[in-house]
């Protein structure tokens, strides 16, 4: 089946099966920009709804956990019922009902495991082919602008996570010849057991915030990476997360390992079909780096963001933290986020190792009714640290964008330094855009420079665009992509084309 | 192919009269120049021609090749092939020089119902226009007129005046600021262009960028209005003797 067919078999299958008819899912259609909201029509298996110990047991069953694994879930749990949702945030949202959501669900040809990417579902397949990520190997991520020859050689293994579980993972043996673990984390509780328990939950603890220990309690599947000493990654790694089901959280957890001297380069992609209800994603992301240990982690979420009315969208709710343990470890954050109705998400670096270096470089775009409450810590503990925080907010629409950092300098960061910039741009008279810096210096040989700018798109420049020919949309989106050049330019090439066409989808009908 | 008339424009925000009725008229193959006083209108006019927001046109009519071009965005006027080449050019930080000039084009095109230019064919264009006008490749790089001196600024609206092949060209005292080396290089940007079916509107200050883009009618605009035009001995006459004559005869 060609994929043109396939959009079209799933299209029609939504209109049946939602009981509207075809005019209203065009019209619906058009007004979204959204280019990925379309549905899998795929049998899915759900755990039942609610969560209860019994529902972190069958999540463990499935992934046939050994006890420690199970343990470790349900003590999440318990602590979990004692906690209160955070409300510091600048976001606001219905009440989530936690017991009416589904915890689990699997495609059901998922259920004995393919050993191979040829036995899996075909549907599937064509899922992530239709995302522009083909899952067959040598091909890198589409979407991508080749006319350089370089990037023709470029490859990109891929870890495909649909809903709860993972649906297969690309180059692993060219990867394992490196010496690189790279799979499902299912997977690596029980193949590798002794790395995941001395890693697991030691830089974001099981007890850490609301949702990192609902998702230490619940997740499914996600990512492993390790990265033994004096290795580099020969390729770019990413895990792409499709969530399909309806009404189902998805709470994955990815863990990444840079073993001394090592260097890994790793994407995260995510987007979701469009419904009226809002669904929770609450993931959590460590990074551990060793000693002279590089790890290089890019995200471009395109969650659904929710209808122009602020109806439906993902509420992402994620705890990210790199932990430089060893001396001289560098941990650098990139993420695009343009999805998501809710953003709640605060990449962090803790500087542990002396001359260890974090960066994070973040562009967030919210239009229409999204709300976006992100930013980064960077927890200094050893001498000689360096961070560099780069941040640029676009708010168009009746969008709320606040960047909240914070920068932490600890009695022994002796000459240790931080650099921030924050530039928020505004689009209309209805947006918003807030920047809430917390800043902690607790020795004297430190120091933390914060600049932060707000702008509004300039006519000059949209006038001056339009003279030579781009329409509106084309002149905005162009003006922001400049506007957010530091940071695009820091993604991996497969990646920054995409972003940049990402950035001017998530601005259509912001102006005019 | 440019006709314009009895134009009359006032800012939209403070309801003041700019331009009070301009008839000018630009043949194909031909060029105009327009001189006069700082404040004249003369930018103005160029504004109001390329559908630059903030001036109300209270009366009068302006056609390219018989399309109006006041009922049109600014896309749409660039894209039938008008271009202003602006007297004080935007900078766009962060966006790349031959992003932007491959963006205008391709957007053009686009419009045309024309094929897209490949990077590779769009490329081999660029390096060999800009050769012409000294702009290296550096400067093809950096961002848009983001620390360009003023001739650099001037020089790149001339090269995108190049890349673009437009059918009508306005030039707001693109020789402003230039040394005489730099107004030689723009001249000969011009001149390379000038071709039986475009036509130019040239608006200059001063007399001398004329001794290297030979105009075929000159026309002096004070206060809104054209008050003379003339050969090309009509911007000599102007440069012995400024405007104060023709503003007396004005006010007489
Ligand atoms: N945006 C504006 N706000 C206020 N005054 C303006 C504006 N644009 C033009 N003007 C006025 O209109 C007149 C004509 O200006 P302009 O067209 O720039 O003249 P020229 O280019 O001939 O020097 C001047 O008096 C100028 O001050
Ligand atoms: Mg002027």
């Amino acid at each position: 089946m060609t994929i043109s067919s396939v959009t079209e078999v799933m299209d029609d299958e939504r209109s049946v099966k939602d009981g509207v008819d075809q005019e209203t899912v065009d019209a619906v259609q058009k007004i979204s920009s959204y280019k990925h909201g379309w549905e899998t029509d795929i049998e899915t298996e759900y755990a039942p709804k609610g969560l209860t110990p019994d529902i972190v047991r069958l999540i463990s069953e499935k992934n046939e956990e050994p006890d420690w694994m199970t343990e470790w879930r349900l003590q999440a749990y318990e602590r979990w019922l004692q906690m209160k949702e955070p409300d510091w945030a600048m976001v606001d949202y219905p009440d989530i009902d936690f017991q009416d959501q589904y915890y689990y669900a699997r495609p059901k040809s998922m259920e004995t495991k393919p050993k191979s990417l040829d036995e899996v579902d075909p549907k599937l397949l064509e899922t992530y082919e239709k995302l522009g990520i083909p899952l067959k190997e040598q091909l890198i991520l589409a979407g991508v602008e080749v006319d350089e020859e370089d990037i023709a050689n470029r490859k990109v293994a891929v870890d495909a996570v649909f809903d709860s579980v993972s649906v297969g993972t690309t180059f692993q043996s060219e990867l394992k010849k490196a010496g690189v673990i790279f799979c499902p984390i299912s997977e690596a509780v029980r193949d590798h057991p002794e790395l995941v328990r001395k890693y697991l939950g030691s830089v974001v603890p099981m007890s850490d915030n609301f949702y990192a220990t609902l998702n230490s309690a619940v997740y499914s599947d996600g990512s492993f990476v390790y990265v033994p000493p004096n290795v580099r990654c020969p390729m770019e790694l990413s895990t792409y997360f499709r969530i399909n089901a309806e009404n189902t959280g998805q709470f994955e957890r990815t863990l990444i390992i840079a073993d001394k001297g090592s260097y890994v380069s790793y994407l995260e992609g995510c987007t979701a079909p469009q419904r009226d209800t809002s669904q929770l994603h609450a993931a959590v992301v460590e990074l551990i780096a060793e000693e002279d240990a590089e790890i290089k982690y890019s995200t471009v979420q395109n969650w659904y963001p929710g209808d122009e009315y602020g109806k439906g969208g993902i509420y992402n709710f994620v705890t990210k933290r790199a932990d430089c343990r060893g001396d001289r470890a560098k941990v650098m954050w990139t993420q695009v986020e343009t999805g998501s109705a809710v953003t709640w998400k605060y990449p962090s670096c803790v500087l542990r190792g002396d001359d260890s270096q974090g960066e994070f470089y973040s562009i967030a775009i919210t239009n229409n009714y999204q709300q976006a409450d992100t930013g980064t810590k960077m927890v200094h503990l050893g001498r000689n640290t360096k961070s560099r925080i780069v941040s640029k907010g676009i708010s168009a629409g009746k969008a709320q964008n606040t960047y909240r950092g914070l920068v932490s300098m600890h009695p022994k960061a002796k000459n240790s330094r931080n650099y921030t910039q924050c530039d928020s741009l505004l689009i209309g008279d209805q947006c918003g855009a807030h920047t809430v810096p917390y800043i902690e210096v607790k020795n004297n040989s430190s120091r933390v420079e914060h600049e932060a700018t707000t702008s509004k798109v300039d006519d000059d420049q949209l006038f001056y665009c339009r003279a030579r020919g781009m329409d509106e949309e084309e002149a905005v989106a162009l003006v922001v992509n400049g506007f957010c050049k530091e940071v695009l330019q820091e993604l991996p090439m497969e990646f920054a084309m995409e972003a940049q066409q990402l950035v001017a989808i998530s601005l259509e009908g912001s102006v005019g | 192919m440019l006709k314009i008339k009895n134009l009359k424009v006032e800012l939209t925000a403070k309801g003041k009269s700019i331009l009070k009725g301009v008839d000018l008229s630009v043949e194909a193959g031909s060029v105009h120049a327009i001189m006069g006083p700082n404040g004249s209108g003369k930018s103005t006019l160029s504004y109001v021609l390329s559908g630059r927001e903030g001036y109300t046109v209270t009366d009068g009519s302006v056609t390219l090749d018989g399309t109006d071009l006041l009922d049109l965005e600014p896309e749409e006027r660039a894209a039938l092939g008008l271009f202003l080449a602006f007297q004080y050019p935007t900078e766009i930080p962060g966006v790349g020089n031959m992003t932007f000039l491959r963006t205008a084009l391709n957007a053009q095109r686009k419009a045309r119902g024309e094929p897209e230019m490949s990077s590779g064919e769009f490329l081999k264009e660029v390096r060999e226009k800009s050769r012409t006008l000294q702009i290296d490749s550096e400067m093809l790089k950096r961002s848009v007129n983001v620390g360009f001196s003023g001739g650099e600024k001037k020089r790149n609206e001339i090269l995108q005046m190049i890349m673009l092949e437009p059918k009508l060209c306005v030039l707001d005292e693109t020789d402003s600021g230039l040394d005489v080396d730099a107004m030689k290089l723009v001249a000969k940007g011009v001149n390379e262009l000038r071709h039986s079916g475009r036509g130019f509107l040239v608006i200059t200050h001063y007399q001398r960028l004329l001794d290297h883009i030979q105009p075929d009618v000159v026309h002096i605009m004070v206060n809104g209005r054209i008050v003379k035009s003339g050969t090309a001995e009509l911007a000599l006459e102007v440069e012995k003797n400024g405007y104060a004559d023709m503003m007396v005869e004005l006010a007489e």
